[in-house]
């Protein structure tokens, strides 16, 4: 977790709940964020890692403002994301794959494409559901909201260079 | 004011008429902006969820290209929230973390860049707007005042919050679009809903959690009298519009709350003509509610959907709301 970016400050913890109360997705999480860091105090590794509770985290950083310690909750969301990729753990594919799908497009192209995002993520995890999803595709076409082909910036070569090296940096945690 | 723009995936695309919409009262305001050139994507929420360096290595090219051509203004705009957020994020970071600074400026060097944290303004549009600009000289512009016009002021989460640069009056019950709203001649309504989640990219990875988001939202702004919402926001913009239309279908309802930017608003009150501002790109038609002020708005051809009967359709249930 010392990985996060910045000061993430978890150990500060009260255990107070501010930040599960404020979470839009709380009801839907195994574990609340408060839990999350209860069990990452005791060392439940595995568990912390299977838990849904970062991938339903929406990014709205209510529970970071509202937090009586300031503690960055939504950055160690991320990092505990990344984390479970790594770990694998966590049973539902589909969720790290949109993120894993996502980066694939902007790495490639520079930009992010949605309807290759959609296309391949729905595809490969709701086949059944794409159909039903065709009208929402075909009105975003037809009001030009949506590009067919992906869009790529001109100097692909440097964005890659730096991307690399970025992740070389990355690795030895 | 002169101003760097990020305009970021979104805008290019799904939120064009965000993007028109700004470029026709861009000059009624004196917003001369210069998009960064040869940008890349900020990688929305989910760069930072696989790789957590190289997330602000994306961002950083951005930051660094944005500097080496800023020339006479310091300033970055950004129209889209998660844009804003994730350069102001990097910005604000590498700013307090110097192990970071030094890693994310080594990964840059390898194609060229560098990022001296600070030397750009993040600052989203309605931020400049709002307190550059201001609310006097928008008023100076108003030539058709919206009068009679209810509007939800939606602010989403991730321009007001964590908000690293102390921009906004509060987190949870910003007031700026409101005022700015106000002064284009409409009623802002009062709700408790301004700053609450869309969804975000659930809408996806996991519709049912997005879709009682958005029922909420929307129902929200119905309730409190509104006809319709506005946001600052794609994201937000397109999930509570064109995911509207699948709440709809989730939940056998049939709401329908037009959603629309506030740089569309803006224009209409400044004479723009409905169409020159992406009017009539919504799935949740804008028409009937700008009626009410007699703007003229194109069509909107509605996405008919077949309901299907369920079950205890026949019987008189009690509503949920």
């Amino acid at each position: 977790m010392a990985a996060t970016p910045g000061d993430n400050r978890l150990d500060h913890c009260i255990q107070c709940g501010t930040c599960g109360g404020s979470c839009p997705s709380g009801a839907e999480m195994d574990h609340t964020p408060r839990r999350l860091f209860a069990l990452i105090r005791a060392g439940e590794r595995d568990a912390v890692l299977a838990s849904n509770a970062p991938w339903y985290c929406v990014s709205c950083y209510y529970c970071t403002v509202r937090c009586p310690q300031d503690i960055r909750i939504t950055d160690l969301m991320y990092t505990l994301k990344s984390m479970a990729i790594e770990a694998g753990l966590f049973h539902d594919a589909s969720l790290p794959d949109f993120s894993e799908t996502f980066v694939d497009y902007v790495e490639k192209y520079g930009r992010s494409f949605e309807l290759g995002l959609a296309t391949r993520f729905n595809l490969r995890h709701h086949p059944i559901g794409l159909a039903g999803m065709a009208p929402l595709g075909l009105g975003m076409l037809k009001r030009g909201r949506m590009d067919l082909l992906p869009q790529r910036i001109d100097n692909l070569a440097q964005l890659t260079a730096i991307l690399d090296k970025a992740k070389a940096l990355e690795s030895p945690s | 004011m002169k101003a760097l723009f990020y305009p970021g995936c979104a805008m290019q695309k799904n939120a064009r008429p965000y993007l028109d919409s700004l470029q026709a009262i861009r000059e009624d305001i004196g917003l001369e902006l210069r998009e960064v050139e040869d940008w890349n994507c900020c990688g929305a929420t989910e760069y930072m969820s696989v790789y957590r360096v190289a997330a602000h290595a994306l961002v950083g090219r951005n930051l660094a290209l944005a500097q080496d051509q800023a020339g006479d203004t310091r300033v970055l705009a950004a129209g889209c929230s998660a844009c804003y957020l994730n350069l102001a994020k990097t910005d604000a970071r590498m700013g307090e973390d110097a192990h970071l600074k030094a890693t994310v400026n080594e990964a840059l060097a390898a194609g060229g860049l560098e990022y001296r944290p600070g030397s750009l303004e993040v600052r989203h549009l309605l931020d400049l707007v709002c307190h550059d600009i201001g609310y006097e000289a928008v008023k100076a512009r108003v030539v058709k005042p919206l009068h009679g016009l209810k509007v939800a002021a939606y602010y989403g989460c991730q321009v007001v919050r964590p908000d690293y640069d102390g921009r906004w009056d509060d987190h949870e019950h910003p007031t700026a679009m409101d005022k700015l709203l106000a002064v284009l001649g409409a009623e802002p309504v009062d709700w408790a809903l301004k700053t609450q989640c869309c969804g975000g990219h659930m809408s996806v990875i996991g519709p049912e959690v997005a879709y009682g988001l958005i029922r909420r939202l929307v129902h929200g702004a119905q309730q409190a009298g509104a006809d319709l919402v506005v946001t600052l926001c794609p994201m937000c913009q397109l999930n509570l519009d064109a995911y509207q239309v699948e709440m709809n279908r989730h939940f056998h309802s049939d709401y329908r709350m037009p959603v629309l930017y506030f740089t569309q608003l803006m224009g209409l009150a400044f004479g723009k003509p409905a169409k020159a501002l992406g009017i009539g790109k919504e799935f949740v038609s804008a028409a009937p509610a700008l009626a009410r002020i007699q703007a003229e708005a194109p069509k909107v051809a509605e996405t008919k959907r077949k309901r299907r009967p369920k079950p205890g359709d026949a019987l008189p249930m009690p509503g949920m709301e």
